[in-house]
């Protein structure tokens, strides 16, 4: 057995078909990539003319436009506020309820899981003329922490669902060595446990934050000041009714996509073993 | 520094009663051990000491303060536990000071407690680990000296050495006992291992369903164990047992078991006198069981045969297992030199000055 592992594994047929499969999905989803950051260094009448062309010559002219002229510096700093806010905002609270739901069994501790539960299977789309009508009686329509809210609140039951199952998974024995040690129920929590599920953060933390980057809907509706608007939302006013400036939206969205390719990068590690943990040792 | 006191201590989980009427008084400096087979409460009653359970009745005492509503950080104890519970994304300084910044000591009384206690348990290279980096034993070294940098009134320890191996759990064992010696504090020691517990502690309370059974030194636990279960658990190879009755033949106390007769010498006959021609459940330990060839001197002999069904060479000693005339098996430690094997009769001589009766029902030891 021992000498079969060692030595160097044959390259087969099936392995040719599964590498031919990878390679095609991952043209697939990288052309279209590469595509839109070709033609962010041509011009509109260019791209029309041979969309699948490549650039004469490098320049980041329409970076510049959309970052400066389309105000994507504030939408930008708006989608960042908002989903790095709501994002710290969902995770604090369902650290908390996951720690105390994961830990202790008390009554109503199984109902209240449930509740929570219950918001996984629920799509909050369907929610959104009673949420409007809720925020707009507190005067929060139009206003940035509404949307925060709004999206702190939606990442709360996948972020308890993942973070309760890895709260129970550490063992009794930590928390009450903490505890003879001197240790508060909240140090316990924040020094001794919390530090232990941080791949468990570090995924949830991304899983709540590319859908919230990326989405259209609810500042849409919530937000009406194109001075707050996030990135998803300010992309709409390339979108002429007459002309469209492709090389500029192009631009626009590479600088959305950006912080997403980044945040995948720094956090692929932690996300592999906060998905992998406990299948084996 | 402080005594401890179990004042009839329940411990109730729904219908099981875990710990029942346990009442102890362990002594300042004492190295008490609780010994027992798994689910007989001894970890419980630690707990409950610890203040990681509550109490359903009775009261416990830390010196002369009663801890029941005392949370754990306030009872001056440090704990070992059976996995030794090390915070694993701290170093072995960190998890060593943990209970000292909490208790705002000072940062320079800090690091010599811990410089201090490493290197009494000869860790000091490690400060700098993380408990992952390290072996078993020295994981178990890190949670002892988490425990002494605390210089706490009373130490629990909870199996400890039951996740080493064969050799180190040797090893560790007299560096307890030398810690101990040296610490002069009060130690609480639990453990299923009986070696453990005869080779450590001042005194041993043996515990079986949630009773506390028999409390008393080593010596004297294994020489008058006060009931069947204790004499059975304490030794190793454990106590053999006959139903017997003790019945009168030419005016003199025998011991009757069916399968073999067995005569009772002088001063145990006054003592056994009582029970004539009563039912009796006879206890004999393996290392009273002696070849005739080989009867050490000075011993309260009482001679019988019995046939050699396997024999176990040990080096020093023989294990022999022995049928007696009606094919009940019990052991007996021989002489090395004896030569026998497996199928052969051999002339035995039972040190009747150790052996012990016990009451067929209550299993309580008699005429002792």
């Amino acid at each position: 057995m021992r000498n079969q592992a060692v030595k160097k594994r044959k390259f087969s047929f099936a392995d040719f078909g599964i590498y031919a499969l990878l390679w095609g999905y991952a043209a697939v989803v990288l052309l279209p990539l590469l595509l839109v950051l070709g033609n962010t260094m041509r011009t509109t009448r260019q791209i029309f003319q041979e969309p699948a062309g490549l650039p004469t010559s490098i320049n980041f002219d329409s970076y510049v436009r959309a970052w400066q002229e389309a105000s994507f510096n504030i939408y930008f700093f708006n989608s960042l506020l908002i989903t790095v806010l709501s994002v710290l905002l969902a995770t604090a609270v369902s650290a908390l309820a996951a720690y105390i739901l994961g830990r202790y069994i008390f009554f109503g501790s199984k109902f209240l899981l449930s509740f929570f539960m219950a918001g996984l299977m629920m799509p909050f789309r369907l929610a959104i003329v009673p949420l409007f009508m809720m925020l707009n009686n507190i005067g929060l329509v139009d206003s940035r922490m509404g949307v925060i809210l709004v999206y702190a609140a939606t990442g709360v039951p996948f972020s308890i669902f993942i973070l309760s199952a890895f709260f129970r998974q550490l063992p009794q024995e930590l928390a009450e060595a903490a505890r003879i040690d001197g240790a508060g129920e909240f140090r316990i929590f924040g020094q001794i446990m919390l530090p232990l599920v941080r791949p468990a953060l570090a995924t949830v933390a991304v899983f709540q934050f590319v859908p919230l980057w990326n989405d259209f809907f609810y500042p849409l509706i919530l937000l009406r000041s194109t001075e707050k608007w996030t990135l998803a939302v300010g992309m709409t006013r390339f979108f002429g009714e007459f002309q469209t400036d492709w090389s500029t939206l192009f631009a626009g969205l590479v600088i959305t996509t950006l912080p997403l390719i980044i945040l995948f990068l720094l956090a692929t590690k932690q996300i592999i073993t906060g998905l992998t943990a406990g299948i084996g040792k | 520094m402080a005594s401890v006191t179990y004042d009839h201590v329940y411990k109730r989980f729904g219908d099981v009663t875990a710990v029942n009427d346990l009442n102890i008084q362990i002594a300042d400096k004492e190295f008490l051990v609780f010994v027992g087979p798994s689910g007989c409460g001894k970890t419980t009653s630690l707990r409950l000491l610890a203040g990681l359970e509550e109490i359903s009745d009775g009261q416990i005492l830390i010196g002369d303060r009663v801890v029941n509503d005392v949370p754990p950080k306030d009872r001056d104890i440090a704990m070992v536990f059976q996995s030794y519970a090390l915070y694993p994304h701290m170093t072995v300084y960190d998890n060593m000071a943990f209970g000292l910044k909490l208790r705002k000591t000072p940062k320079d009384e800090i690091a010599q407690r811990v410089r201090e206690a490493a290197e009494i348990l000869d860790i000091d290279h490690l400060l700098d680990r993380k408990p992952k980096q390290l072996s078993g034993g020295q994981r178990q070294r890190v949670a002892v000296g988490r425990a002494i940098v605390r210089e706490p009134a009373v130490f629990l320890f909870d199996e400890p050495l039951s996740n080493l191996d064969a050799k180190l759990r040797v090893q560790t064992r007299a560096q307890l006992t030398k810690l101990h010696q040296r610490l002069q504090t009060t130690f609480i020691y639990v453990t299923h291992d009986q070696v453990e517990a005869m080779t450590m502690a001042t005194r041993i309370a043996v515990m079986k369903d949630g009773i506390l059974q028999q409390i008393d030194t080593p010596q004297n636990l294994y020489d008058k164990p006060s009931n069947v279960f204790v004499g059975g658990f304490i030794g190793s190879p454990s106590m053999n047992f006959f139903d017997a009755t003790l019945v009168e033949s030419d005016g003199k106390l025998e011991v009757n078991a069916g399968g073999f007769r067995l005569e009772v010498p002088g001063e145990k006959a006054s003592a056994w006198a009582p029970y004539k021609g009563k039912e009796v459940i006879f206890g004999i330990r393996p290392e009273d069981v002696h070849s005739k060839q080989f009867t050490p001197p000075g011993i309260l002999e009482s001679d019988m045969t019995a046939k050699v069904d396997v024999t176990e060479l040990m080096g020093n000693e023989i294990f022999l297992y022995l049928l007696t005339g009606d094919d009940k098996q019990f052991i007996g430690r021989v002489d090395p030199r004896v030569k026998v094997d497996s199928g052969d009769q051999i002339e035995l001589a039972v040190n009747m000055g150790n052996a012990h009766i016990f009451d067929p029902k209550t299993e309580v030891a008699l005429g002792e």
